[in-house]
């Protein structure tokens, strides 16, 4: 299996008024290629903080203070990953939403009340796709401009004029951040002062290169003039149709000019789905997707999550406290509690045989179809994260308790072939 | 056969919809469209159904928190008593009608007034579904249990505080908790929280209102155990609103399945999920997800939404996403009939399906 992702002992932290939050305690996940991975735990154990440090979007108070995270996919030598959390800020955004995108938990929020279906989900065509957009503009234009008689085929060769010359601008750039990026990737692992200013200096130089061209900026702000960049839009919106289409969107025409609130909350979760896939991520991030959603809607967008799964995305890391949805979907499962990860196994193995003591009461406390006796529970609540206990984080609520267990962390420790746990019983 | 604690026939709830420049009275949102239901002594009756079907909005009518649009709700009146002035009210007899209505004044809990509604608040009460939001954040856990008991006048001034400790020590919490904001404590024990005021009148009959849907797998584990018991002990009913099949499942003793307004589906809670004959209940049951991941079920997957309730379609309420549609369904509404041996269903082709 070819990795795709990996984070290598992360820590994040969210530096509060009341104290140090420390959320992350040394999280290690690893996705593969063209695999489902599901993250499951209770609210407050960090498997949303995980993913925001993969995207290097956690909010302040919060950073990542420690640990690797490593990108396999990037590069031509897919041994030998990049750690991004040492890579710049305009980097992280040539990957976010094109390589690895995200569906966030309530569509309702995640949504701009203020702009049109169109506008929304057209952001990420022109963000990542604009190349593309552009030249099939062009080649429209082109097309019709025989047709045409006087003035409209001035006012047609004007645009795409216009539109060449922000086509060679991204082009250019597009080359030049390439170089950079190759050079960068070769100093990757090494680590003396020489290379080390090197890098610095070429991660300066990626940060100022900029996508927009100064004489396109001038155009957009003359009157009548900056019209010209309707056409790309209404390119973009005929993208935007074919997306919802594929997707499954009942009559994507009208839905395209609505605006958030207009639609119900299934339809809000699949716009939010054809936004992230947009630009046929390599690695999609759904965090709890259908968690405010009723059942059967759930099911729906549960099933095309499946159907993508099979046709356009590779891998899907998917975030969820619904152990229904876990046995559903996801291969791989990794269990966390406060900020640790428990276990980390195959689905069916950890439904028949769960290690950790918190995965059997997790499984335990969940009513089955064929409940017959009385559910068990876990006794005790979450901990705290700004004081949380010392050692295994889930010794003060755990059966099996043992002296050593307040002392020191358990490390994660392949019990079985790809049954990884993290917990004292078995070392 | 036991005693109904509560009947409710063709209750209506309806929301005024106002528009115009005169705010006038354009449309209704149909809420509760017409519920019969008779909630037995010391059950659990749980009340499953999509989000925005009504089922809130049921149970809070129940409790006059919200007053019905129409229909006559019955609190503990022998069969005889509710079959009298309803054969009154719905006969032809303009005089007997009349005199139903009179009747119903003193024994309809729609038209209860003052006093009477007053006594009548002590014997039911509701749990709501967020705790963090039900609480009162400037009050101390103290005086959010024994509000009900003071404006009740249940217990003289100086036993107050032996009756919230006890009270505490019913859902499984210590005394020291009660001087505290409900801001220092977790989800779960704000839920015990908002079930010991539940219990501060000693009611009769409680209203879960999605009382599990805020809290994590764990917690909710407890705290189904702990209603559990409760129930036991003090002898309550409980009317059990929820979307979460399992936990319905778990918990309550018949099922009733809404959908638009309209109870659909009405049955024993093992009978429903071996043998549900609805198709909305059908496709339900199907889709909720199973924590096992060898179980080989087929889904039905519903196409669409669920339709606007101010203007429900004519006919069957299912029949826009309902795969066993015939021109039936468009035309006539389906009235709850007897399929099984109190296994109630709402569908024209039960029988076929």
């Amino acid at each position: 299996m070819k990795k795709l992702i990996e984070t290598q002992e992360l820590y994040t932290d969210f530096f509060t008024f009341e104290g140090v939050v420390k959320a992350l305690n040394g999280v290690s996940v690893v996705v593969n290629q063209g695999e489902t991975y599901g993250l499951v735990g209770e609210s407050g154990c960090g498997k949303s903080v995980t993913v925001r440090s993969i995207m290097r979007i956690v909010q302040q108070p919060g950073k990542i203070v420690d640990g690797k995270i490593i990108l396999f996919f990037k590069q031509k030598d897919r041994q030998k990953g990049i750690d991004i959390i040492e890579r710049s800020e305009a980097f992280m955004e040539s990957i976010r939403g094109n390589d690895i995108s995200m569906i966030f938990q309530e569509a309702g929020t995640s949504l701009n009340p203020v702009f049109s279906i169109a506008d929304q989900v057209g952001e990420s065509f022109h963000l990542h796709r604009l190349d593309g957009m552009l030249e099939e503009t062009i080649q429209q234009l082109g097309a019709e401009i025989a047709e045409t008689w006087f003035i409209p085929r001035f006012w047609k060769t004007l645009q795409i004029a216009l539109y060449k010359s922000e086509l060679n601008h991204l082009k250019a750039f597009d080359r030049r951040v390439g170089e950079i990026d190759s050079r960068l990737a070769d100093l990757e692992d090494i680590g003396d002062p020489h290379s080390l200013s090197r890098k610095a200096y070429l991660h300066r130089r990626r940060e100022r290169l900029s996508k927009k061209n100064p004489w396109i900026q001038f155009v957009k702000h003359i009157p009548f003039l900056r019209r010209y960049y309707r056409r790309l839009k209404k390119t973009i919106k005929h993208h935007v149709v074919e997306l919802l289409k594929e997707l499954g969107v009942p009559n994507p025409d009208n839905v395209v000019c609505c605006y958030p609130h207009e639609l119900s909350g299934g339809m809000q979760q699949r716009i939010v789905i054809a936004i992230a896939l947009a630009c046929n991520p390599i690695l999609l991030i759904a965090d709890e997707p259908t968690s405010n959603l009723d059942v059967t809607i759930q099911a729906q967008i549960m099933e095309l999550i499946k159907t993508l799964k099979k046709t356009t995305i590779a891998s899907v890391l998917f975030i969820t406290h619904d152990l229904g949805l876990v046995a559903e979907i996801c291969d791989r499962v990794s269990v966390m509690y406060a900020g640790d990860i428990c276990e980390t196994v195959a689905v069916k193995e950890l439904f028949r045989k769960p290690l950790h003591p918190y995965s059997q009461g997790l499984l335990n406390s969940v009513p089955r179809l064929e409940q017959a006796d009385t559910l068990e529970t876990i006794p005790g609540t979450v901990p705290n994260l700004i004081n949380p206990p010392s050692g295994c984080r889930f010794h003060p609520r755990c059966p099996h308790a043992m002296e050593v267990c307040p002392k020191e962390k358990p490390s994660l420790i392949e019990y079985e072939e790809n049954h990884y746990v993290a917990c004292y019983l078995y070392t | 056969m036991t005693e109904n604690l509560i009947d409710i026939r063709a209750l209506k709830k309806y929301y005024p919809v106002k528009g115009g420049v005169f705010k006038r009275h354009v449309a209704d949102v149909k809420a509760v469209d017409g519920v019969n239901l008779e909630i037995k002594k010391g059950e659990c009756l749980g009340l499953v159904g999509e989000s925005g079907c009504g089922k809130t909005t049921l149970g809070k009518t129940i409790l006059r928190l919200h007053d019905a649009t129409s229909g006559r709700i019955y609190y503990d009146r022998s069969r005889s008593v509710v079959e009298e002035a309803e054969d009154g009210f719905n006969s032809d007899n303009p005089s007997e009608v009349r005199r139903s209505i009179e009747l119903l004044k003193k024994i309809d809990m729609t038209r209860l007034k003052g006093k009477g509604l007053a006594a009548m608040r002590k014997k039911i009460q509701i749990v709501f579904q967020d705790p963090s939001n039900s609480l009162n954040p400037r009050m101390l856990v103290k005086s959010i249990i024994s509000e009900p008991i003071v404006t009740q006048h249940l217990v003289k001034a100086r036993e107050l505080e032996g009756r919230v400790v006890e009270l505490l020590s019913t859902v499984g919490m210590a005394n020291e908790h009660m001087m505290r904001y409900p801001h220092e404590f977790s989800g779960g024990q704000r839920q015990r929280i908002a079930i010991a005021r539940a219990l501060a009148t000693n009611p009769e009959f409680v209203m879960m209102d999605e009382p599990t849907s805020a809290l994590d797998v764990s917690v909710q584990a407890q705290i189904l155990n702990l209603l559990m018991n409760l129930q036991e002990n003090f002898k309550l009913t409980y009317l059990f609103v929820t979307h979460h099949l399992l936990v319905v499942k778990y918990i309550s003793n018949r099922i009733a399945v809404m959908y638009l307004g309209r109870i659909v589906e009405l049955s024993a809670t093992k009978e429903l999920f071996e043998k549900p004959f609805h198709p909305y209940t059908k496709a339900l049951l199907s889709a909720i997800p199973i924590p096992d991941p060898e179980t080989g079920r087929e889904k039905i997957i519903l196409s669409g939404d669920v339709p606007n309730p101010i203007d429900p379609p004519p006919g069957c309420r299912f029949h826009p996403r309902c795969k066993y549609i015939k021109d039936m369904c468009r035309e006539i509404e389906p009235e709850l009939e007897n399929a099984d041996s109190d296994h109630l269903v709402a569908c024209h082709r039960w029988k076929e399906i």
